[in-house]
C-alpha cells in the first residue's frame, strides 16, 4: 500500500507540473511549486519506506526547508526585482533612519 | 494487568503495518484530491484553497502512517521534525503567496464558472 501511495502522490506531481506549465499568472505557477515541493517531502519519505532504508527522511527534511526559503526568496524577488533590498526604511525626505 | 499490556502491545505489532499503510494510501488520496482542485479551479484564490488540502491534511495523514510504520524512535522523531516545519512554513508561505497576488492586484473572478463577466445589470 505504500507503493501505490507513493504512485499515487507521483501522479498528483505532474499533474501540478502541467499546472505549473500552463498557470495563467506568476502567482499560480509559485503556488504549484510550493504545493509540488510538499509533495517531494512526502514523497521522499515514502520512497524511504518503500525501499525498506527510513534514511532518506534526512533528505526531506533539507527539502522541507529549502522549498520554504525557495517560496518567499522567489515571492521577494517578483515584488522587489532584486535580492538586495535595503533593510532601512527611508522617511519622506530621502534620508536613512533605523527602524 | 500485564496480560492486558502485553496482549495490547502484541495487537500493536500485528496491527501497526496495515494501519500505517492505510493510512498512507489515504493521504496519497487526499494529495490527489487536492491537486485535482488545483488543476480545475477557475481562480487562483479558489486554487490556492485546493492547493491547502496537500499541506494540511494530506502531509500530517501521511507523516502519522509513516510514523505507525517507523522501525525506531529515531525515525519518530525525524517524522516529527518534518511535521514541524510543514505545520510552520506551509501556511506562512501560503499568506506570503496570497498576499503578494492581493498587493500585485490580482482580482478574484466573481459569478458562476462560464459566465460572461461584463453583464452587471442582473446582479448587483
Amino acid at each position: 500500500m505504500t507503493a501505490a501511495a507513493l504512485i499515487a502522490i507521483l501522479l498528483g506531481m505532474i499533474l501540478l507540473l502541467i499546472r505549473t506549465l500552463i498557470g495563467p499568472t506568476l502567482y499560480d505557477r509559485v503556488l504549484a511549486v510550493n504545493s509540488f515541493g510538499t509533495k517531494t517531502v512526502l514523497a521522499l519519505g515514502l520512497l524511504g519506506f518503500v525501499m525498506g532504508r527510513p534514511e532518506f527522511l534526512d533528505i526531506a527534511i533539507l527539502y522541507a526547508m529549502i522549498n520554504f526559503v525557495s517560496t518567499i526568496a522567489i515571492l521577494k524577488f517578483f515584488r522587489y526585482r532584486s535580492f538586495q533590498v535595503p533593510l532601512v526604511r527611508r522617511d519622506a525626505q530621502g534620508g536613512k533612519r533605523n527602524g | 494487568m500485564a496480560d492486558i499490556l502485553v496482549n495490547l502491545q502484541q495487537f500493536f505489532e500485528i496491527v501497526r503495518y496495515p494501519a500505517g499503510g492505510a493510512l498512507c494510501l489515504i493521504g496519497a488520496i487526499l494529495c490527489v484530491i487536492g491537486t485535482i482542485g488545483v488543476m480545475r479551479f477557475p481562480d487562483f484564490y479558489t486554487r490556492m484553497h485546493a492547493a491547502s488540502i496537500t499541506d494540511t491534511s494530506g502531509a500530517t495523514v501521511i507523516l502519522i502512517g509513516m510514523a505507525l510504520m517507523a522501525p525506531g524512535w529515531v525515525i519518530v522523531v525525524k517524522l516529527a521534525v518534518i511535521f514541524w516545519l510543514l505545520f510552520l512554513t506551509s501556511p506562512t508561505a501560503s499568506h506570503a503567496v496570497a498576499s503578494a497576488a492581493h498587493t500585485a492586484g490580482l482580482q478574484p473572478l466573481i459569478g458562476r464558472v462560464g459566465q460572461e463577466h461584463d453583464d452587471d445589470e442582473g446582479v448587483s
